[in-house]
């Protein structure tokens, strides 16, 4: 480890809360996220104890609609929406293209005041007595009916969305501006340009959300008739603007996620990423189409019949560039050197756990299939599967690819694995149930249900029990190598790009000289791959 | 408990395709999840690192192949898309001769009123064979009635009129849910529909008994007889007479016919127009009249509506 880095170049609580290096910036967001993941699966863990079975028994309906709202806001817009790009996107997206920080340095350390500002007041909404709104806040139920704290929550989400915005800009900004001489948009990883994508969708998407919330907040505290139909408004004037900015939001989502993967693949295949173009491309085309099919929440809102044609159209069309990664993915494996450690593992989960969430996508975008599903246990169980099977599987990935850059040092590797297969088994055990469930006809949001659903939330609520423990074991391992692993060195996994050619950790500003890159992205070669491999081992068969 | 159910019953004309098409789905999620999950085990087994194969020439990209599998899920998907769009207008669009069903959804219970004006509340009882379509409004909040055997639900909107339909094929009791979220007891909002012979439905409506509770504030049990009384008690009838008055057109057989209106454009005469000429009188003002009627905002509500149209509609 090099004597200097920008974890210990300066010590107290003073330089981390004033820094401006986006390293550190992005390790206060780590623990942040971490601790409202953590929140967040407390109350996934209150909702399916209470579903054990299918009385009330628990939890009061009261206390019940209050935790699953806290679920989803914390998880939406604390987790979710910053987990992979405040943290990776931020440590990793300077030293990938070859800059020294992001291009607004103190605009990044206000992306994380706000995010905390946000964070902080959507604690205080629980603290001070709950929301029971769900995390969708539909009017008029949220505007004149809840007597719960929706404007603290509300206001919580609409702060959080400036940190979002702010980050997004700064990212788009650094990505056109500041990559080496040699970095060239088609040498970007396609971590970059999944961040690009993502950065889109935040400048332009979370406005409107910002906007709905007020609007939200103004019908609510002066009574102005904006969506309840008493007082002259339209409901579904809500539901427009809210899934406007919440369709793309699924989308910031999961392609950082995405990105993460595309590394993760090509580095344990040690192959470049099959059609990296294609790869790059699709992930613009994802942010832009995802912007069109928001009306497929909105099926049987009473929409208009044909609107909900075109947004089903348009839901078709958004699904092929996710099928085109699946398949470049995939072939990147063929021919490569691959090898198993941890984030290989979760590259493998995240692949055929999005195969199922994505395909699952077409039933609910399919309307006349929609209209059966629609509120049912299985949109929770497709959501799921995208959310935790793709964007936590990432983040957790992406978490173990890069730990030892950040902290620079191991993770005890078998550890790792162990709790990677423990989540993919708890997942697959907590969500699927729910697929089966919900076609049966079990409604979401449901305190008591009928007994007819009751051996498949009994397997969800087990799964969830293995689920929280395998989320549970890299706290602790982690935390042991943040002191005791072993030094990881510059490249512990072999990997080609810039960040691989920095110290890890790396030093305050990442490169001692500005670098000049002259490789093509993921200029792996897998038949040296394997003569190292043989010069080191020998065969194995 | 130890009951593993894969599907809802199968109890209305759409069911069984709806059930059809989504086991295509599984069956495409399937192939796909399978055939990606097979092609990782054998690379993942094949080219294991250490492991001698041929790796020689190990391809970065290929327009055939990307252009395959673009085209392939987009028929895939277009097929889906058809498929979908033809089921979703069956769904969506209810046959001419329906019998009419009155929906109200509150906090946290649905009331029903079905064509004799007979109450039901969190219970529907329709004959087998014949279609139904259920006019629906919320005096609060949303609501979503949803019946998973019949493979329909419909969001129920404050403020205006939003409608279901189905036929229902098997005799029976089946589940009703309200499935979009309605605050404290939204998961208690729910009831059965029975499902009946056409013998037992007509013994059925001929039992004054049973639901005669179902209405509030002391009713009669039939919507019609509350509806006129309430004709003359918001005083209607000192306007609205059985014959044109200057003042006011008559109300008696108007219900599903065309009139003009001031600005020369032709209304229908259904729930909604007659909703928003008790709502908001002077919005679409008949030909010949003057603004003369004073709202009703907030002085009514939509269970009130319901009796007033189906008082309406039954004067012949």
């Amino acid at each position: 480890m090099p004597a200097e880095h920008y974890l210990n170049v300066k010590y107290g609580l003073k330089s981390w809360l004033l820094t401006k290096d986006h390293k550190r910036i992005a390790m206060l967001y780590l623990i942040s996220v971490t601790v409202m993941f953590a929140l967040g699966g407390l109350f996934a863990g209150l909702v399916r104890l209470e579903l054990i079975t299918p009385g009330g028994d628990f939890l009061s309906a009261d206390a019940y609609n209050k935790a699953f709202s806290a679920h989803g806001i914390i998880m939406v817009f604390f987790f979710l929406i910053p987990a992979v790009p405040a943290i990776f996107g931020n440590f990793l997206i300077p030293i990938q293209i070859g800059a020294k920080d992001l291009a607004f340095p103190r605009i990044n350390l206000l992306s994380w005041y706000l995010y905390i500002i946000g964070a902080l007041l959507g604690i205080s909404a629980i603290l001070a007595g709950g929301v029971d709104t769900g995390w969708t806040f539909y009017p008029p139920y949220s505007s004149q009916y809840s007597q719960s704290h929706v404007l603290l929550a509300g206001l919580g989400a609409f702060i959080a969305g400036f940190s979002s915005i702010l980050t997004g800009l700064n990212f788009v900004v650094t990505i056109h501006k500041m990559r080496a001489p040699g970095m060239t948009w088609f040498r970007l990883p396609l971590f970059v340009w999944a961040h690009y994508a993502t950065s889109l969708i935040m400048l332009l998407g979370t406005p409107v959300v910002a906007i709905t919330i007020v609007l939200l907040v103004v019908e609510r505290l002066f009574g102005v008739g904006i969506f309840d139909p008493s007082i002259g408004g339209d409901p579904v004037l809500f539901q427009h603007l809210f899934w406007f900015y919440s369709h793309p939001a699924v989308y910031i989502m999961i392609l950082p996620a995405m990105g993460v993967q595309s590394e993760l693949v090509a580095t344990f295949s040690r192959r470049r990423v099959f059609g990296y173009s294609f790869v790059a491309f699709s992930s613009l085309a994802i942010a832009i189409i995802g912007f069109v099919v928001w009306g497929h929440h909105m099926f049987v809102s009473g929409q208009s019949m044909y609107a909900g044609l075109v947004f089903s159209i348009l839901t078709m069309l958004v699904a092929i560039p996710s099928a085109v990664k699946t398949f470049n993915w995939a072939l990147t494996m063929y021919k490569g050197s691959i090898s198993y450690e941890t984030p290989m593992i979760y590259a493998i989960g995240f692949l055929g756990l999005f195969v199922i969430g994505g395909l699952t996508g077409l039933f609910l975008g399919a309307m006349g299939l929609d209209i059966h599903l629609h509120d049912t246990y299985f949109v929770v169980a497709h959501f799921h599967y995208i959310m935790v099977g793709g964007t936590v599987m990432g983040f957790m990935g992406g978490l173990h690819y890069y730990w030892p850059k950040m902290s620079g040092r191991m993770y005890p590797d078998g550890w790792g694995r162990l709790s990677a297969m423990i989540i993919f088994v708890g997942f697959n055990l907590t969500f699927f149930p729910q697929f089966i469930a919900g076609y049966l006809g079990m409604p979401r949001r449901y305190y008591m249900y009928d007994p007819d659903f009751h051996i498949w939330n009994i397997m969800s609520t087990a799964g969830a029990t293995v689920l929280a423990i395998g989320y549970m074991m890299p706290l602790f391992y982690m935390a042991w190598s943040w002191k005791w692993g072993r030094p990881a060195g510059p490249n512990p996994w072999g990997a080609k790009g810039l960040e691989w050619t920095t110290q890890s950790p790396p030093t305050t500003f990442n490169f001692d000289e500005t670098p000049i890159w002259n490789e093509e992205a993921y200029d792996y070669d897998p038949e040296e791959a394997e003569a190292e491999y043989e010069r080191e081992f020998g065969t194995i068969n | 408990m130890w009951d593993f159910p894969f599907l809802p019953n199968q109890a209305s004309t759409f069911a069984a395709e709806v059930d059809a098409f989504y086991f295509a789905l599984v069956g495409v999620t399937a192939f796909f999840t399978i055939a990606i999950y097979a092609m990782i085990w054998w690379f993942s087994v094949r080219y294991r690192r250490g492991k001698k194969a041929d790796r020689s020439n190990a391809p970065t990209s290929n327009h055939l192949l990307e252009a395959v599998w673009i085209i392939i899920p987009l028929g895939i998907s277009l097929a889906i898309f058809g498929w979908s769009a033809k089921i979703f207008f069956e769904i969506k669009t209810p046959p001419q001769d329906a019998m009419q069903v009155h929906a109200i959804g509150k906090q946290w219970m649905w009331k029903f009123v079905n064509e004799d004006g007979k109450y039901e509340v969190n219970e529907l009882h329709v004959p087998v064979g014949r279609a139904v379509e259920i006019k629906m409004i919320s005096q609060d909040v949303l609501h979503d009635l949803y019946f998973p055997a019949f493979r329909t639900k419909q969001d129920v909107l404050p403020g205006r009129y939003t409608t279901l339909w189905f036929e229902a094929t098997t005799p029976g009791t089946y589940h009703m849910f309200c499935a979009e979220y309605c605050g404290l007891l939204h998961s208690g909002m729910i009831g059965k529909v029975h499902v009946l012979t056409q013998d037992d439905y007509d013994a059925w409506l001929a039992d004054a008994g049973g639901s005669a509770t179902a209405s509030s504030g002391g009713g009669s049990g039939n919507a019609l007889v509350d509806g006129a009384k309430l004709f003359e008690e918001k005083v209607c009838h000192t306007c609205h007479k059985s014959e044109a008055t200057a003042i006011a057109p008559t109300l008696v057989g108007v219900y599903g016919t065309d009139v003009q209106l001031q600005d020369g454009t032709t209304v229908t005469v259904d729930d909604a127009y007659i909703r928003e000429s008790i709502k908001n009188p002077g919005a679409k003002i008949v030909a010949g009249y003057q603004p003369a009627m004073p709202t009703y905002e907030g002085q009514i509500t939509e269970e009130q509506i319901v009796q007033l149209i189906a008082y309406i509609k039954s004067l012949k």
